[in-house]
C-alpha cells in the first residue's frame, strides 16, 4: 500500500523509455552482427556455386551438350594427355567434362532450391493448418504424414518418377522432391504451432475477433519462420543428394542435360578401366555443395533457435 | 492507505440496479485423459458453481491462491472458455455459447489484459501493428492515417508516446509492455476489462505506475474492471467489491470494507492475517492464523466445505453439509457455517 501511494505514475514510464531508446541500431549494423559468426567456408562455397551457376556460359570452355570438335570420346585429363583444350577430358560422347560440371551447377542448385521451396511451402501449409485448427483436421493430416514418412525416400521417389515419367522435364524431379520431403516440415512445424497457439498473444488476437486465417498468417507463420529457415537449409543438401541419386539411376533430370548424378552414372565404365577423373569431377562438387548447406543449416539452427543449442 | 480514494472507488453499486455482467452457477471442468485409449479418466474441477455480479463502472477484485480458479472464472466471463454448466449474462443476455458475428460483437465490449507481458505480445509484430490489429479486424478505423492516429492516441492514453509505435516488443521493459497490453485492450473502447493479474509479473516499483494508470483510465473512460490478483494490498487499493475464492468456490463476497475490515470466513481471515502490517510493534503483537497442510487437489475436492481440511474451526457438520454463500447476519454473504467477524489486520 505504502509503495503504491508514494510512487507517482510518471516515473517508471519515463525511465523505461530512455532505456528502450538507446537500444536502436541501424539496419546494416544488425545484419553485420547476424553474419559475424557465420561459417566462412560454407558462405564462400555457396557464393562460388552461385557465381558459377549464373555465369556458366562465360565460364565453360565448351558447349556442354555437343561433342568438342575434333576430340575423341573418353579422353583422359589434360595432365595425362597433354591436351589442354579439355582440361578434365571428354566423356563417352566426346563432350567436355569440365563444361558439363559447370552447367551441372545450375541444375543442382535450381533443383535443390526449388525442390526445397516446394517441399517447404507444402509442409508449412499443412503443419500450420494441422497445428492451429487441431481436432479432426489435425488427426487426418498427421496420419497422412505418418504414412508418408513410413515409405523410404528413395523408393518413393523412384515410384513417383515412374508415375510422372519425363513428361514435365526438369519440373517432374522438382515435384517429386517436394512430394518426398514436405512431411518433415509438416511434422516439426505442427509441433511448434501447438505451443504457439497457447500463447497469450494468440488468445488476445482471438479476443480481438481476428479470424483463424488472419491469426495463422499474422501470428503463427512469422513465428515459425526461423524454424522453417533451419529446416530448409538442412533439406537443400538432402534434396541435392536425392536428385543426384535419381539422376544416377537414370530417372532424374532427363538427358542430355548435364546433371551431376547422371554424369557419375555415365562414368561407371571408364572407372572400371581405372579412369577416376570422370567420376570425381561431378562427385566433388556434390560433396562440397551438400557439405556447405549442412554447415549453413547447423549454424542457422544455433543462431536462430537458442532452444536447440544442445541438439 | 495514505492516498485519498478516488471518486470511482467510493461509488458503491446502487441497490436494485442491474449488474453489467452476471454469472450464475458457473462450472468449468477440464477433462484428464490417460491410458492407452486416451480415455477420460477424471476431471479437474476448476470452477464449481460460482455466482458473480459485476456492476457498471465498478471494480470487482477476485482474490485467492494460485490454482483456485480465479483466472478460469475471468476467462469464463469473457467467453474465452466454454463453461461446463451455468450462464454468463452480459447486459441481460446469455453470452455462453455465442458464435460467429454475435460473439465478435460481444468480444468488442469485453476485453482482457493478461498477466505475462512477455507472452502477450507477438515478438514479430511492431507495437503499432499489434494495436492496429483489433482496429482492422473490426473496421473501426479504415484508412492508414485513421489507424495511425488511433494507435498514437492509444499509446498516449497509457503514458507511452507515438514514436513507440514502430518498435518491437523486445525493445520494451515489462512495465511498458503491460501498458501496451492495456492499450490494446482499450483499442475497441470496451465496456468491461478483465485484468488477469496485470501487475503480478512486474517489479513492485513499476506496479504502482500501472495500477494508478488503470484507475485513471477507469475514471476517464467509465470502465468496469474485474481485477484478478493474489496480492491483497493491490486489490484493496483498486477494488470496490471483493470476491474471495478457494478451490473453485466463492467463500466470501462483499464490499471492500466488508472483506478487509469485517471478514467472516476463516479463509479470508487467514489470508488477511498473512498481510504484513507496516507498524512493526503491531506486527509482532498480532495473532496470526496459520493454515496447515496443502490446498487439496481440484481433481478430488473434499466433501462438504472445501476449506474444512485446513480450517481451524472445522467440525463434523463441515464434512457433511456444504455451506451456502449467504448473508449470515454480518451484512455480506459468507460460505461458512461458523461465520463470525474478526479483523486480522487490527492486530
Amino acid at each position: 500500500m505504502a509503495v503504491i501511494a508514494t510512487s507517482p505514475t510518471t516515473t517508471d514510464s519515463a525511465q523505461e523509455m530512455d532505456q528502450a531508446g538507446r537500444r536502436r541500431r541501424p539496419p546494416w549494423g544488425r545484419f553485420r552482427l547476424l553474419l559475424a559468426d557465420a561459417p566462412t567456408g560454407a558462405i564462400v562455397i555457396i557464393a562460388a556455386l552461385v557465381v558459377v551457376a549464373v555465369f556458366a556460359p562465360w565460364l565453360a570452355p565448351h558447349d556442354p551438350l555437343q561433342p568438342v570438335p575434333g576430340a575423341l570420346s573418353t579422353t583422359g585429363p589434360a595432365w595425362e594427355t597433354g591436351d589442354w583444350n579439355s582440361v578434365l577430358g571428354t566423356d563417352f560422347q566426346g563432350r567436355d567434362i569440365l563444361s558439363r560440371v559447370i552447367y551441372g551447377t545450375r541444375i543442382s542448385l535450381a533443383v535443390g532450391l526449388v525442390g526445397t521451396l516446394v517441399a517447404g511451402s507444402l509442409g508449412l501449409a499443412v503443419g500450420v493448418v494441422a497445428g492451429y485448427l487441431g481436432g479432426l483436421v489435425d488427426q487426418v493430416l498427421m496420419r497422412i504424414v505418418d504414412a508418408w514418412l513410413a515409405i523410404p525416400a528413395l523408393i518413393f521417389a523412384v515410384f513417383l518418377a515412374m508415375v510422372f515419367g519425363n513428361k514435365l522435364g526438369i519440373w517432374s524431379i522438382v515435384i517429386i522432391l517436394g512430394a518426398v520431403f514436405w512431411t518433415r516440415y509438416a511434422r516439426v512445424l505442427r509441433g511448434e504451432v501447438l505451443s504457439l497457439r497457447e500463447r497469450d498473444f494468440v488468445r488476445l488476437a482471438q479476443v480481438a475477433g481476428a479470424s483463424r486465417w488472419r491469426i495463422m498468417r499474422r501470428h503463427i507463420v512469422p513465428n515459425v519462420a526461423n524454424t522453417w529457415m533451419v529446416l530448409a537449409s538442412l533439406t537443400v543438401g538432402v534434396v541435392i543428394i536425392l536428385e543426384a541419386s535419381l539422376s544416377f539411376l537414370g530417372i532424374g533430370v532427363p538427358p542430355p542435360a548435364p546433371a551431376w548424378g547422371s554424369m557419375i552414372a555415365e562414368a561407371r565404365i571408364p572407372l572400371m578401366a581405372g579412369k577416376w577423373v570422370p567420376v570425381a569431377a561431378p562427385a566433388v562438387p556434390i560433396a562440397l555443395t551438400v557439405f556447405a548447406f549442412n554447415l549453413l543449416g547447423d549454424w542457422l539452427r544455433v543462431r536462430l533457435d537458442p532452444t536447440q543449442r544442445n541438439l | 492507505m495514505t492516498q485519498v480514494p478516488s471518486a470511482a472507488q467510493v461509488t458503491a453499486p446502487t441497490a436494485g440496479s442491474e449488474p453489467l455482467v452476471s454469472a450464475r452457477g458457473l462450472v468449468k471442468e477440464f477433462p484428464i485423459r490417460g491410458g492407452l485409449l486416451n480415455r477420460r479418466v477424471g476431471e479437474v474441477h476448476a470452477v464449481s458453481g460460482v455466482d458473480l455480479d459485476v456492476y457498471a463502472g465498478t471494480t470487482l477484485g477476485l482474490v485467492g491462491e494460485s490454482g483456485c480458479g480465479k483466472s478460469t472464472t475471468g476467462r469464463l466471463l469473457l467467453n474465452l472458455l466454454q463453461p461446463t454448466a451455468g450462464t454468463v449474462r452480459f447486459e441481460g443476455r446469455n453470452i455462453a455459447g455465442l458464435r460467429g458475428p454475435e460473439l465478435r460483437a460481444v468480444r468488442r465490449r469485453l476485453q482482457i489484459v493478461f498477466q505475462d507481458p512477455y507472452s502477450s505480445l507477438n515478438p514479430r509484430l511492431s507495437v503499432g501493428a499489434a494495436l492496429a490489429e483489433p482496429l482492422r479486424v473490426h473496421g473501426t478505423a479504415r484508412s492508414a492515417t485513421e489507424i495511425r492516429q488511433r494507435v498514437n492516441e492509444l499509446l498516449e492514453l497509457v503514458g507511452l508516446s507515438a514514436e513507440h509505435a514502430g518498435r518491437y516488443p523486445h525493445e520494451f521493459s515489462g512495465g511498458q509492455r503491460q501498458r501496451v497490453g492495456i492499450a490494446r485492450a482499450l483499442a475497441l473502447e470496451p465496456t468491461m476489462v478483465v485484468l488477469d493479474e496485470p501487475v503480478s509479473a512486474l517489479d513492485v516499483s513499476i506496479q504502482a505506475g500501472v495500477v494508478n494508470l488503470l484507475q485513471r483510465l477507469q475514471d476517464e473512460l467509465a470502465l468496469t474492471y474485474v481485477f484478478i490478483a493474489h496480492d491483497l494490498s493491490v486489490v484493496r487499493y483498486i477494488s470496490d467489491e471483493v470476491a474471495v475464492m478457494y478451490l473453485g468456490k466463492m467463500v466470501e463476497v462483499g464490499s471492500r470494507d466488508d472483506i478487509y475490515l469485517r471478514p467472516t470466513h476463516p479463509y479470508t481471515q487467514a489470508l488477511l492475517s498473512a498481510v504484513p502490517l507496516p507498524d512493526p510493534r503491531r506486527e509482532r503483537a498480532r495473532q496470526r492464523i496459520r493454515l496447515v497442510g496443502e490446498v487439496p487437489s481440484p481433481v478430488d475436492p473434499p466433501s462438504g466445505c472445501r476449506f474444512r481440511t485446513r480450517c481451524p474451526k472445522a467440525q463434523a457438520l463441515c464434512a457433511e453439509e456444504e455451506p451456502a454463500l449467504v448473508d449470515r447476519g454480518h451484512g455480506h454473504p459468507s460460505a461458512c457455517h461458523f461465520a463470525e467477524v474478526l479483523d486480522p489486520l487490527a492486530g
